[in-house]
């Protein structure tokens, strides 16, 4: 049998069943990894279900911190019979396959090439519980005390979380202990322990933190002041609002009255989510609404008025996979091309990528401050992957003296000491006019805002010249959201390789760790992580210093690459697309397959005969 | 094209409380057809709000696509306007309400707007007490592309094209009552004197006031047997009550016949006079309400006035507990919690 010897380097699988509260024991499970100082990847994958059907944890632990996913798995844990042909195939030969032997295992279970280890976590919990519920909750309790034992987790961590858990419930902290004991003890007992695939403690998190995505953008939002939020629930952004609502009404309430500095509306579609997000912003108050791929093609009609109109507003799109309902809990980059061109006419959307959860509460509080100085929509685009799966951050910062950019706002006083008010006049040569709130001034700055085409004092008009006028005015505005939107991250001092690689969002885990394995096969490339559509001249600069650039991205039709080509006005043969659109989050291993795939063979060569010479 | 009006300020012209004359409250000259309702309502709305004396930059006024939803360019020319897309007022409308609950919310739709593709929109805002005046310009057809049947339109009619409407219309105060609207009414654009205190009553009050005003559109469907054209409604226009509308503190100077009058005091100490009653009808009882719309219907009487007023009416910012302050005028002082929180919410995620 082959022998799998790792140390703070593994995959482990969790086979659940939905609805039986497995979670809490998984998350406890990566989060004690995590406070042993080594980085940890758990990703969640779960079903469109409330109850019944299987779900998996997967966690991915590498010192090195490598948190893309990976194929193959060193442990799994399966407490599901439903899918346990499945899970067994999925070991990795040499690989741990830990199952409840309360009941015999089946023959056709058996591989010979993997270790089984048994632990009667049914048998346990009869016998050391009597309600169901319990017996359901602790048997998921159990077996992470049985994998403390087998992968040396520090006791002490577990209880440490437990506590904390507990903190309003003491009195659930004791049967918990119980559960991690009755597990950890029977696999010393039993078995030989620890595993020769085990962890050991390191300093390799510092002060960063674990969190998800979507809670990130809440934050972001609340530090952002939003005050008006607006949704329909929808897979997977839902949380974001949840989270938005919990620490608003934790930050955000009024001291002497109880009363909330916010409103949050569950619309009663994304339609009108929408609406709300352009009322309240056209009123003056910043405001946000969350949605995935569904929601924002019923947006698309008011994404366009409010590009045409030039009101602020921020929109937070948590893709998900395929077209129509698709896959509704799996992950994507679908949404590239249907956000960045929504609606009809000649519309265009700023996006901002983020790849990590400080990214999330960054790129949220700067939309706020984008949106209000261009005066136009600006869509964060996370993934189901970003969104709901905890990431390893760095902590989040916050400058107390930095200020809210509210834009081109004009004052009473402002008002007063102007010729004549002009909403669509570009006095600043920037393209961004001055716009005026609702009851600012008695009798100056009104205007009437409309979908429809107008002259630069906001009055209906279809003369082509004004319109054209117009819409070049809106393109000027675009190049100057080249200077505000984030610049995107290069990964070397000189781009000096032939090979480029563009990559953004979650993809980035997987494509620094495809680097870095290429790095040391010998093919060496540049790469640039994209943050933001505009595209700036460094984007440019980077594909033409190269002969063809790598473009990486978790979607079947290449639409990043289809935008640089058409944004850039690219020859379409320079950019080699790498798609990964399965649902499930890309992998280092894939990328550096499909990179092989496309890189000339004498190439190849060359390079590992050219790692010493500079490339010119 | 939008005509900008001269204005020529007649020194003397009377002006109302707060130092505006009427044409202070008017906009544009209007591109409607001649003798469209919709330039009567306009009027209206023109008139209360001079005799309410409201700010003008106090009042935001809103509306869908449509000829009626054209109309805010017709008065009003110094408050902000808000002309959305085809159906979706009512979210924008919301929205800007929650932002600034400070302003006078004016929305104006029409029944293609609100009755077809914005109904659901229309529900929900009704449903969240969104505290606005929703005006429905109703003529039961599609004046702006042409006069195709509505979802008002009665059955039976012809559209201008000739199609014949196989279904019912839908009635929009029916429909208002029935999902627990807190102020109802109905009138026609040519009844000014029942329009002018409706709107103003509806401006005071604290809620989603509804007004399904009937505004015949003379080029597509102003047939006799038309249940929208001038002929039809003045021959069948049925009231609740006559109305009168006091704002606070204004002394009372109209008598009415005891017995035969009802007095609906508003929060803010305005009062609503009703008199002439419908019998078995009291505007605080809905349930009286339908059953008087019913009756109407059956008869095929156009009911108008008054229906339906809820005293202790709740608008959503008091529902969702915002605080007094408008939510637009808050800023990172009393919005962001600062980095010291910041560190706690890090901290709990380690
Ligand atoms: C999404 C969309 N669909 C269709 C239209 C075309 N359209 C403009 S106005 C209108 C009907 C308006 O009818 P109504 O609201 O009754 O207003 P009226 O003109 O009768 O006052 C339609 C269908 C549009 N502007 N937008
Ligand atoms: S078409 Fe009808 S609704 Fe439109 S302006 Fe003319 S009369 Fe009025
Ligand atoms: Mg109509």
């Amino acid at each position: 049998m082959e022998h799998i010897r790792a140390i703070n380097d593994l995959v482990v699988r969790f086979a659940n069943v939905n609805g039986t509260g497995s979670a809490s024991a998984n998350n406890m499970f990566a989060k004690a990894i995590f406070r042993m100082g080594i980085p940890v990847s758990p990703k969640n994958i779960f079903p469109s279900n409330i109850q019944g059907l299987p779900t998996w944890y997967e966690v991915r632990i590498s010192e090195k911190g490598y948190l893309g996913r990976r194929e193959g798995v060193d442990l799994m844990v399966c407490v599901n019979p439903q899918s346990m042909a499945r899970d067994v195939e999925s070991v990795k030969p040499g690989g741990y396959f830990v199952y409840d032997n309360t009941k015999k295992l089946h023959s056709e279970f058996i591989r010979e090439d993997i270790h089984y280890i048994g632990i009667p976590m049914t048998a346990i919990t009869m016998k050391h519980y009597s309600d169901p519920r319990q017996r359901q909750l602790f048997k998921n309790v159990i077996y992470v005390g049985a994998l403390s034992a087998l992968l040396d987790i520090e006791m002490d961590v577990l209880k440490g979380l437990i506590e904390g858990q507990f903190q309003r419930k003491q009195k659930l902290i004791a049967p918990n202990f119980k559960a991690l004991e009755l597990g950890e003890s029977y696999v010393k007992e039993h078995f030989q322990y620890p595993l020769d695939i085990r962890l050991e403690r390191r300093d390799n998190v510092g002060d960063q933190i674990l969190i998800d995505g979507n809670t990130a953008v809440a934050l972001g939002a609340v530090y952002g002041g939003a005050t008006v939020a607006a949704w329909y629930p929808i897979t997977p952004s839902t949380s974001i609002v949840g989270a938005f609502e919990k620490y608003a009404n934790r930050l955000r309430k009024d001291p002497e009255t109880g009363k909330s500095r916010y409103a949050i509306v569950q619309a009663e579609d994304e339609l009108a989510a929408m609406g709300m997000v352009i009322g309240a912003t056209w009123n003056g108050a910043r405001a946000f609404t969350t949605t995935s791929g569904p929601g924002v093609s019923l947006m698309s009609e008011f994404l366009g008025l409010a590009y045409f109109a030039e009101i602020p507003a921020v929109l937070v799109n948590v893709q998900r996979g395929g077209p129509s309902t698709g896959m509704p809990t799996r992950t994507q980059q679908p949404d590239l091309i249907s956000s960045a061109y929504a609606s009809h006419g000649d519309t265009r959307h700023v996006l901002l990528f983020p790849s990590t959860p400080k990214e999330c509460f960054d790129f949220t509080a700067q939309a706020f401050d984008l949106a209000d100085r261009l005066q136009t929509p600006i869509i964060l685009m996370s993934d189901l992957d970003l969104g709901m799966n905890d990431h390893v951050s760095p902590p989040f910062e916050w400058d107390d003296g930095r200020q809210y950019d509210l834009g081109k706002v004009l004052s009473a006083e402002d008002l007063e000491n102007i010729e004549q008010f002009g909403r669509y006049l570009d006095v600043d040569g920037d393209g961004i006019p001055y716009r005026t709130i609702p009851g600012t001034h008695p009798t100056k700055g009104s205007f009437f805002t409309r979908g429809t085409s107008k002259d630069e004092y906001a009055r209906y008009t279809e003369n082509g010249a004004a319109y054209v006028r117009n819409v070049d005015r809106l393109l000027k505005k675009w190049e100057t959201a080249k200077k505000h939107v984030p610049a995107p991250e290069l990964y070397q001092q000189e781009n000096s390789n032939d090979y480029g690689l563009i990559f953004f969002g979650t993809t980035t885990y997987a494509a620094l760790e495809a680097m870095e394995v290429l790095g040391e096969k010998g093919i060496k490339l540049d790469a640039l992580r994209l943050r933001a559509f505009p595209f700036n001249e460094t984007v440019r600069e980077f594909i033409a210093d190269h002969k063809q650039v790598f473009v990486v991205e978790q979607n079947r039709d290449a639409q990043l690459r289809s935008i640089l080509i058409n944004e850039l006005d690219l020859y379409p043969r320079q950019l080699i697309p790498i798609l990964n659109y399965d649902g499930q989050p890309i992998t280092a291993d894939t990328i550096e397959q499909l990179i092989l795939s496309h890189y000339p063979q004498e190439k190849k060569h060359d390079d590992i005969h050219q790692t010493q010479v500079p490339a010119s | 094209m939008t005509y900008i009006k001269p204005r020529f300020r007649h020194p003397e012209l009377p002006k109302n409380k707060i130092g505006f004359a009427k044409a202070d409250y008017e906009g544009a000259i209007s591109t409607l057809c001649g003798g469209c309702g919709h330039d009567s309502i306009s009027a209206a709305i023109v008139q209360a709000c001079y005799e309410l004396s409201i700010e003008p930059h106090k009042l935001a006024k809103l509306s869908g696509i449509g000829c009626s939803s054209k109309t805010p360019t017709y008065f009003l020319s110094n408050s902000h306007g808000f002309n959305a897309v085809h159906g979706r007022m009512p979210s924008i409308a919301t929205g800007a309400n929650m932002a600034n609950r400070d302003l006078i919310y004016l929305g104006v739709s029409g029944d293609g707007d609100s009755a077809s593709i914005g109904m659901g929109q229309f529900v929900h805002a009704i449903r969240r007490n969104v505290n606005m005046v929703y005006i429905v310009m109703n003529n039961g057809c599609y004046g702006l592309t042409k006069g195709q049947n509505s979802a008002t339109a009665d059955i039976g009619s012809l559209s201008k094209g000739g199609a014949v409407n196989h279904y019912p219309a839908i009635d929009l105060v029916g429909l208002a009552l029935e999902l627990g609207a807190t102020f109802v009414g109905r009138s026609f654009s040519g009844d000014k004197t029942q329009l002018v205190p409706l709107i103003k009553a509806a401006m005071s009050h604290p809620g989603f006031a509804l007004l399904d005003v009937v505004s015949p559109c003379v080029t597509f469907n102003n047939k006799p047997e038309s249940t929208k054209s001038y002929d039809y409604v003045r021959a069948h226009l049925e009231a609740t009550a006559t109305i009168d509308f006091v704002p606070e503190k204004e002394e009372i100077t109209v008598n009415y016949p005891k017995g035969k009058s009802a007095h609906v005091e508003l929060h803010d100490g305005s009062i609503i006079h009703l008199h002439k009653l419908a019998p078995n009808w009291n505007p605080t009882d809905r349930y009286s309400a339908v059953n008087r719309l019913l009756e109407a219907k059956m008869k095929g009487e156009v009911l108008t006035g008054l229906l339906y007023i809820d005293p202790n009416s709740q608008d959503m910012h008091e529902l969702e507990n915002t605080i007094d302050q408008p939510l637009n005028t808050l800023r990172e002082k009393e919005l962001c919690p600062g980095s010291e929180a910041l560190e706690k919410i890090n901290a709990s995620f380690r």
